[in-house]
């Protein structure tokens, strides 16, 4: 089966979205008003970081203007009022994704550092040299880099599951690699250079069925369509809010309450403590053991309104929605002469990535910016995955809730400039 | 439009399709890798140098078409050159593409003006650059790899 009768496929199951406004939708996003060099300005670089539509931008103003103040430490009213909104925003991310309880929310920066928590504190903890620990040939560096310190620290074994020429994971290969070191399965839900969407929910059912811990980054996962923890079975899971369309520098990492039970605190600090003298210290239970310091206070409460204005959407609208784009995305694209998909698996979400014979992808980047559309270009902070494909860049094109086939067509055109002036 | 016509002028698209001196050299003796952290470009300059002249010049390696190109002109003004006038073109180059100076060109670095467009794109300067600082590195023959950040 080619390429394109599999993504028609795959659209025919998944009817076009009914109620989804594009004009409304597009209409929230301040940003997507203004014409660089003249033109529309076409965001095709959504994977990188999203958008922020106005309720967000309206509640970090709101936080600052009217009920900021340090959270869980004054006794007065604005205080208590910063304290609300900010343990509020902690019930609706557990409630986006069906996490069981509030306090296995842990905020963190981002993605980054929610994984770095885990490899640090769990595996810092609970690994020891000679565990394996198992990752996809499809990782962000984020998911690479921090089990890279483990290794050099304390001698755990790194693998890497292998993936096919379309960028899916070979799962009899994968499931055949857990053995008895291995003692955790860290994992994308989709992959951020090749939008290959991963069987968590059966990885984490051939893991935990051995008794191994599975960490799934969801960062690429949440803004397409619905994640529902408990059903995916995982024991740890991340993702950054920018990607979300909520406001940088914020991220959550979920992970089971009898695990943060166990795991050693992160950082130490403020926040984080019951008790202090000089001999000794008892800690605040999760997640405030792991929350040292005075949170990202506007951040999280913009996190939450991101997660009121995806859910006002409506996820599966979204995820209709932006499945059409992409399959009219792949299909336009492929019909473009010296136009190499990179990743082409069945299931996929958000990401077209590509490369255009004889031009490079950062003069396809420059050339496409002229026309007011944004792509990312280079290696997509994934630079194993791009060997995999024998490739050191590509462009990437990657779908929000706010593009359209409009958005297709002119990338299309301006693909055809670049091809002009590249002859 | 004209912009991108200014930063894609044909002698850089030639330069990019058929590079000169391109591939790595049968007999060097001073070499440096570049590399491009943000794209994951790199570029090895191998130099031949005899006494203190730059006898032979060869670079290879993967990157956009201003990377190459400046890379391909780069070895056609060095050859030849002594190791100081190779270092004085790599600091008027740079100024050049940086536009931090005013620079006046002679005939013979003519060629250079055709990367002129580069100054009026900022971010695509270290494209320009990574050939050159790879060719000083080489010069200073620590074996060093330079990265552009």
């Amino acid at each position: 089966m080619n390429q394109i009768d599999r993504v028609d496929n795959a659209v025919k199951l998944k009817s076009v979205a009914t109620g989804f406004d594009l004009t409304r939708v597009r209409e929230d996003f301040p940003v997507l008003c203004q014409q660089p060099h003249g033109r529309r300005l076409v965001f095709l670089d959504s994977a990188a970081s999203a958008q922020k539509p106005r309720p967000v931008i309206d509640a970090v103003r709101h936080c600052y203007e009217a009920e900021y103040a340090n959270v869980h430490r004054g006794v007065y009213w604005l205080s208590e009022r910063a304290t609300e909104a900010f343990d509020g925003a902690r019930e609706k991310v557990r409630s986006f994704v069906n996490a069981p309880k509030a306090s296995e929310i842990v905020f963190v920066r981002g993605a980054t550092e929610g994984i770095n928590l885990v490899a640090s504190s769990y595996g810092g903890t609970f690994l020891d040299a000679g565990d394996e620990v198992i990752v996809s040939h499809m990782e962000h560096h984020s998911n690479i880099v921090p089990w890279q310190f483990l290794r050099d620290q304390r001698g755990i074994v790194l693998k890497v599951a292998p993936i096919n020429d379309d960028g899916e994971l070979i799962l009899d290969k994968f499931e055949a690699m857990l053995g008895s070191r291995t003692k955790l399965v860290a994992i994308t839900h989709v992959a951020n250079a090749l939008g290959t969407i991963l069987p968590v929910k059966d990885i984490c059912h051939m893991a935990r069925s051995r008794g191994i811990r599975v960490l799934v980054d969801g960062c690429q996962a949440v803004p397409h369509a619905s994640v529902d923890i408990q059903d995916l079975g995982c024991d740890f899971y991340v993702f950054s809010g920018h990607k979300l369309y909520g406001p940088s520098g914020v991220g959550v990492l979920y992970a089971r309450q009898e695990l943060l039970e166990l795991m050693p605190p992160y950082q130490g600090g403020g926040e984080m403590i019951e008790s202090v003298t000089f001999d000794k210290t008892d800690y605040a239970a999760p997640p405030y053991k792991f929350e040292a310091g005075t949170p990202n206070i506007a951040g999280v409460i913009g996190l939450g309104a991101a997660i009121d204005y995806v859910r006002s959407i409506g996820l599966d609208q979204i995820s209709a929605h932006e499945s059409d784009v992409l399959g009219y995305g792949i299909r336009h694209l492929a019909e473009i002469d010296g136009l190499r998909l990179i990743g082409e698996a069945r299931e996929r979400a958000g990401v077209i990535s590509f490369v255009l014979d004889n031009v490079h992808a950062h003069d396809v980047g420059t050339i496409l910016d002229q026309e007011g559309i944004a792509v990312r270009t280079g290696h997509h902070c994934a630079q194993p995955v791009m060997d995999r494909f024998g490739v050191t860049s590509t462009v990437r094109a990657s779908i929000g809730m706010y593009n359209g086939r409009d958005d297709i067509d002119a990338l299309a055109t301006g693909l055809k400039r670049v091809k002009d002036i590249f002859g | 439009m004209s912009d991108l016509r200014e930063l894609y002028q044909e002698i850089i698209l030639d330069h990019n399709r058929s590079p000169r001196n391109f591939g790595a050299p049968d007999q060097s003796n001073r070499t440096a890798k570049g590399y491009n952290p943000l794209c994951g470009d790199i570029v090895t300059v191998y130099l031949l140098l005899e006494g203190n002249v730059v006898q032979d010049i060869r670079f290879e390696g993967k990157g956009c078409a201003i990377s190459i190109a400046s890379a391909s002109i780069m070895t056609e003004l060095i050859v030849g050159k002594t190791e100081i006038e190779a270092r004085r073109l790599f600091q008027f180059f740079h100024d050049f593409v940086t536009g931090e100076e005013t620079v006046e060109f002679s005939e013979e670095l003519e060629e250079l003006t055709a990367l002129s467009g580069v100054r009026d794109f900022p971010m695509r300067v270290k494209c320009a650059t990574l050939a050159w600082h790879s060719m000083a590195a080489a010069l200073d023959g620590d074996g060093a790899a330079v990265a552009t950040e």
